[in-house]
């Protein structure tokens, strides 16, 4: 019910890999494929999912770096459920290679094929854990020595296999926080969320279960805790399927097994409105031969944070040449390719404001509206806050129990990233 | 040259031939490697189908699997060769390791091969009571394939009953493979499996076992199941409601469809609010998500919101569009901004597509444009507001900004007649920048529909109809009619400018279209000022937006199909049914129309949807060039409904046929009586808004330009 057939296509539309799982496709979509997305100039027409009526096949695809993904269907599939093994894919394709391109996917063919044919079975996906598939498919296989399935594979428990073992049983829990922000020309704020991730690293033996504690505003007050503790509000979590979704709805805690490793154990949003970390003010002034920058940036963290490796990308005109600018502090660099001033500040401490001044020529000729083009784009904001998690997010707890009751020992991270920081120009 | 190439090939293929048969282990591997290779980017290796399969025997693992692969890939080209790797395949299915066991069958389950088929009965009857998950869990999928092949055989077997027995096995996957698998052949037989409630019990209980995939498929399955009371969907809603929070963003989805199946279902209105309540937060993070899941993720909250629009109607910012987002996902957030707006957002909203129209990607630009235009239509409180915006676009003068804001304007006019009279202005002081057809079209109507407002209207036609012949036609049309009101309004003013384009349009133009249209204003005219003005400046059909809405019963099916292709096409199901399931009773008159491409089909296959794609892809949604004239649609569409059409059908006969005839009054009464009961545009005459059983056949076909111009001339409710 789900794909017919699962291909991977150059940028120009050829196929590099394709797999048949129903007969009611044939191997040929480079012509379809190529006057629907590839060759089409209007890109206003473009969608990710199309259907070419004269052959009743659907088609979804994802793409990646040059490459496209692709699956077909005649049938009236579940379509999310396509897009995200599609997407699950080139994650696995990255866990076992690397490097998700051209080249890697003609050099790795026959492990894509084995993949394809253990991933999805007659277009129903089936499984997606590269740890669990990585111990049964493998590139250098010893001779004489078929493996076999590992029981994870149709386990209730299928990211995890039994029998690991750690000399020293640690987890390492990273509480990861981006800020979206769009802040319009005059300064106000327009949209601001926070998307944060909280990434494990697990090294523990055996079969351990954990539950984890933060300052859930809900889950505080479910466990009757009356203390005065700085709690969130947490209203929209997503997490990894080793986490017992329906225990969760019921009393909120969040218990689960881990997979082995590195793992996202859960994702949450929160449409807060966030004051801007990092503010950028930018004047540009364009003049008839020249531009003139004059760029404040100044950090709003409380005290005590610092803000690292911020970098501002401002636009700059196609026709601009030889820039001459300087700033109080960090470098600047001119990308012509990108068509972009990148000021680079290593550290930024709170209530620090820094300057940068300077101009780029113009040629005299040239169309004042194909500049103004340039000054549409916003300002682009990255940086790092080490120690800090903006949402006010904090992890009260991790126990770890396993059968055999060894003592684990939790490590808790926190930093503030810069996701879509966004600032218009006037 | 080609000779030389031909033969490197041929001694490449002999090389392999050579390989393949080596005794040394590690050669006939990297043979199967390279002949696999050549497989993957197309060249023809079914000669070396005997070699290969000499390779079968390898205790390899890798070279097995790949020998597998080629078998499958050109059994049906040599099936009398593809029956020798069958024992080779019986013995591994009995081999003591699960994986190869499995591979077995899987394999000889995708040769389409027909003896082939009879020697995978035994093996699969046998695996399916493996005691091993992993093969049983493949077995069931095998039974699915095998039943695409050979439908009665299943049944002889009795392997469907084999399958149902899988339903209650203990490991998660099986379970979940089995559900899909019997999905799948009920798609066939619709009749043969249905989910009943003891079995509803035991998957909501399997939900919680399965990995991310067969939760997809359960809920998939789980979602055809209609709740037989109040407490059955208060339970469903209750257990799938925890799916909400997984990662994988289409175990959300599909646990979203099932929620707003059996909203209506629930015990109380409080249980109902609660559970879509939980869908907002759920659905707006995979906001967060690639921009293709993205898409996915907008398209369903665009059908979503269509009926619980509280859901949403707080969180509009969310739906701001970020400068890198694809352009597909732009659109999909203006189409459910324009959906969203309200009294207490507009003023955000507005200010937030006004800022899209500054930006640098035209087809944005246009189409924010278009949403401010929309908005304008479908909320009169903030028409003066959208008014406003165009008008600061349009004196801005940037290419293509100036030319989409007439276009909108234009449609703006047709909605409050007389209200923006000060705009006018504006545009004839901006009409050296217009230049795309479309936008001056749009221009030149709204010229001829407010001459007595402009002074210079004369003179400005005038330099225009100087350039008549480099235009397009349908400019030329707009030229034509937009003389006639001015002659109608001004009187002797416009006698010369009148007398060229009559002249231009009938004589000197090779368009038949403009031609007719041409003669009929003649005829029209020479019936006399009074008659003519009577026709030409009818009070025109009202327009408005629907803002994208969707008919009920086209929103229900696609509620039913959230996440689904059809959902995503924003067509119905049943248009998405796949050629081997039983036929769905429609008439289609696809065949004689497969010549005018695809989208033209579409737009005549399933009526409601092409009320959304026309609004999506036509700039000029409300009125297309005829409907501009505003007074002589039929005589250019040329099909009227049947009683209208003899009355109209012999006058314009006379009309036509007889040149020179005097034509009475009463007949031009008639007419105009005829022309303003056939509503807005003649063309929903031949609109499918009839259901999809009416038989296409029974309507006249419709001249090739006037199907183009389908979305154009869509009537607005």
């Amino acid at each position: 019910m789900v794909a017919s057939a699962i291909f991977i296509l150059d940028s120009k539309g050829k196929t590099l890999i394709s797999r048949i799982f129903r007969g009611d496709v044939d191997a040929d979509i480079t012509g379809d494929f190529c006057a629907r997305v590839i060759d089409v100039d209007d890109e206003s027409g473009l969608k990710p999912v199309f259907r070419v009526d004269s052959k009743k096949r659907t088609y979804a695809y994802v793409k990646h770096s040059n490459l496209y993904v692709v699956g077909v269907t005649v049938r009236n599939s579940n379509a999310a459920m396509l897009l995200e093994f599609l997407n699950k894919l080139v994650e696995v394709f990255k866990e076992y290679f690397k490097e998700v391109q051209e080249e890697s996917i003609r050099d790795n063919f026959v492990i894509i094929y084995e993949l394809l044919d253990e991933m999805m079975d007659f277009g129903f996906p089936q499984v997606s854990e590269s740890k669990v598939l990585q111990q049964y498919i493998t590139q250098d296989y010893h001779v004489l020595e078929v493996p076999r399935p590992p029981v994870a594979v149709t386990n209730a428990v299928s990211w995890r296999s039994e029998g690991i073992r750690h000399s020293r049983n640690e987890v390492f829990l990273d509480v990861i926080e981006k800020v979206n922000i769009v802040i319009s020309g005059n300064g106000s704020t327009l949209r601001s969320e926070i998307l944060g991730s909280l990434m494990v690293k697990s090294l523990l033996s055996g079969m351990p279960d954990l539950k984890l504690g933060l300052n859930d505003r809900l889950q505080l007050s479910q466990a009757g805790n009356n203390r005065r503790e700085k709690s969130v509000d947490l209203e929209d979590i997503k997490f990894h399927q080793c986490v017992r979704l329906s225990k969760f709805e019921s009393d909120r805690t969040i218990s689960f097994i881990p997979p082995d490793g590195e793992f996202e154990l859960m994702s949450y949003r929160l449409n807060m409105q966030v004051r801007p970390l990092v503010w950028v003010d930018a004047v540009i002034e364009l003049k008839a031969t020249r531009v003139e920058y004059l760029v404040k940036v100044r950090s709003q963290l409380k005290p005590r944070c610092i803000a690292n490796n911020v970098r501002i990308r401002l636009p700059v005109q196609l026709d601009a040449d030889t820039p001459s600018f300087k700033c109080s502090s960090g470098k600047y660099k001119y990308v012509p390719a990108q068509d972009e001033l990148v000021w680079t500040i290593k550290q930024l401490k709170a209530g620090r404001e820094l300057v940068m001044r300077g101009r780029f020529n113009l040629p005299s000729i040239g169309e004042n509206q194909e500049r103004d083009i340039a000054t549409k784009r916003p300002i682009t904001v990255s940086f790092e806050v080490p120690y800090f998690a903006v949402s006010g997010l904090q992890v009260r707890f991790l126990k770890v129990m396993e059968k055999s009751g060894y003592r684990a020992l939790p490590w808790v991270r926190y930093i503030t990233q810069a996701g879509d920081y966004q600032i218009r120009i006037v | 040259m080609s000779k030389a190439f031909s033969n490197a090939k041929k001694g490449e293929l002999f090389e392999l031939k050579a390989e393949l048969n080596s005794q040394s282990n590690s050669t006939r591997k990297e043979a199967v490697r390279k002949t696999i290779a050549s497989m993957t980017i197309g060249r023809d290796v079914s000669g070396l189908f005997t070699d290969v399969l000499n390779c079968m025997q390898s205790p390899n693992i890798e070279i097995k699997k790949l020998v597998y692969l080629y078998i499958v890939n050109y059994a049906h080209t040599k099936p009398d060769l593809a029956i020798l790797a069958v024992n080779s395949f019986v013995r591994d299915s009995e081999d003591p390791n699960p994986l190869l066991r499995a591979l077995a069958i899987r394999t000889m389950a995708c040769i389409r091969v027909d003896k082939i088929v009879e020697y995978l009965l035994e093996p699969l009857q046998r695996t399916l009571h493996d005691q091993d998950p992993y093969v049983r869990k493949t077995a069931a999928v095998c039974v699915a394939k095998l039943h695409a092949m050979n439908p009665e055989l299943v049944q002889d077997q009795g392997m469907l009953d084999s399958l149902l027995d899988l339903l209650t096995d203990g490991n998660p996957m099986v379970v979940s493979n089995a559900v899909a698998s019997l999905m799948d052949i009920a798609e066939y037989r619709p009749d043969f499996f249905k989910i009943d409630s003891p079995l509803v019990m035991k998957l909501l209980h399997a939900l919680n076992e399965c990995n991310e995939w067969g939760q997809v498929l359960l809920l998939d399955a789980l979602a055809e199941y209609n709740p037989r009371n109040h407490d059955e969907a208060d339970a469903i809603v209750e257990r799938v409601t925890s799916r909400l929070q997984h990662a994988n963003g289409a175990v959300v989805l599909a646990a979203t469809r099932i929620v707003i199946a059996n909203a209506e279902k629930l015990s109380s209105d409080e249980k109902r609010m609660n559970s879509l309540k939980k869908l907002t937060a759920p659905l707006i993070s995979l906001l967060s998500a690639n921009g293709e899941f993205q898409y996915v993720a907008l398209r369903s909250i665009r059908i979503i919101n269509q009926k619980y629009s509280f859901l949403f109607q707080n969180d509009v910012r969310v739906f701001f569009c970020k400068y890198n987002d694809p352009l597909y996902v732009k659109f999909e957030k203006v189409e459910l901004l324009i959906a969203l707006l309200d009294e207490s957002n507009s003023s955000i909203v507005l200010q937030e597509m006004n800022e899209y129209a500054s930006e640098v990607d035209m087809d944005f630009v246009k189409k924010s444009i278009e949403g401010i235009g929309r908005i304008a239509l479908a909320h009169e409180a903030s028409a003066d507001k959208c008014v406003e915006l165009l008008v600061a676009l349009l004196k801005a003068g940037h290419d293509g900004v100036t030319d989409q804001a007439v276009v909108v304007l234009k449609n703006i006019f047709r909605s409050y007649p007389q209200r923006y009279l000060s705009v006018v202005e504006v545009i004839c002081n901006n009409c050296e920048s217009i230049g795309e057809p479309d936008a001056k079209a749009s221009m030149i109507w709204i010229f001829g529909e407010y001459a007595e407002h402009i002074p210079q209207v004369v003179e400005l036609l005038g330099e225009l109809m100087e350039g008549f012949s480099t235009e397009p036609v349908s400019v030329q049309l707009q030229l034509l009619s937009a003389a006639v009101k001015v002659y109608l309004a001004r009187g002797h003013e416009g006698k010369g400018l009148l007398e060229s384009a009559l002249r231009l349009s009938t004589k000197e133009t090779y368009s038949t279209d403009l031609r007719d249209r041409g003669y009929a204003y003649s005829r029209l005219l020479s019936c006399g000022d009074e008659v003519a003005r009577k026709v030409v400046m009818n009070e025109r059909p009202a327009v408005s937006d629907t803002r994208g809405e969707m008919s009920a019963d086209l929103q229900a099916d696609l509620s039913r199909n959230m996440g689904k292709m059809s959902s995503l096409l924003m067509r119905k199901s049943a248009s998405l049914r796949s050629p081997t399931a039983p036929p769905v009773l429609t008439v289609r008159d696809s065949d004689n129309l497969l010549s005018m491409g695809n989208d033209e089909l579409l737009m005549i296959d399933d009526g409601p949807t092409d009320a959304i794609q026309g609004r999506e892809n036509g700039s000029e949604q409300f009125l297309g060039t005829d409907d501009l004239i505003g007074a002589l649609p039929s005589v250019a569409n040329g099909s009227q409904p049947p009683q209208k059409d003899a009355k109209a059908g012999n006058l314009l006969d006379e009309l036509f046929g007889a040149p020179g005839k005097r034509i009475d009054r009463q007949a031009l009464e008639r007419v105009e009586i005829s022309f303003n009961s056939s509503g807005p545009g003649v063309s929903s005459s031949m609109l499918p808004v009839a259901p999809a059983t009416a038989p296409a056949r029974a309507q006249p076909l419709p001249p090739v330009d006037d199907i183009l111009s389908l979305p154009a001339t869509q009537p607005q409710k």
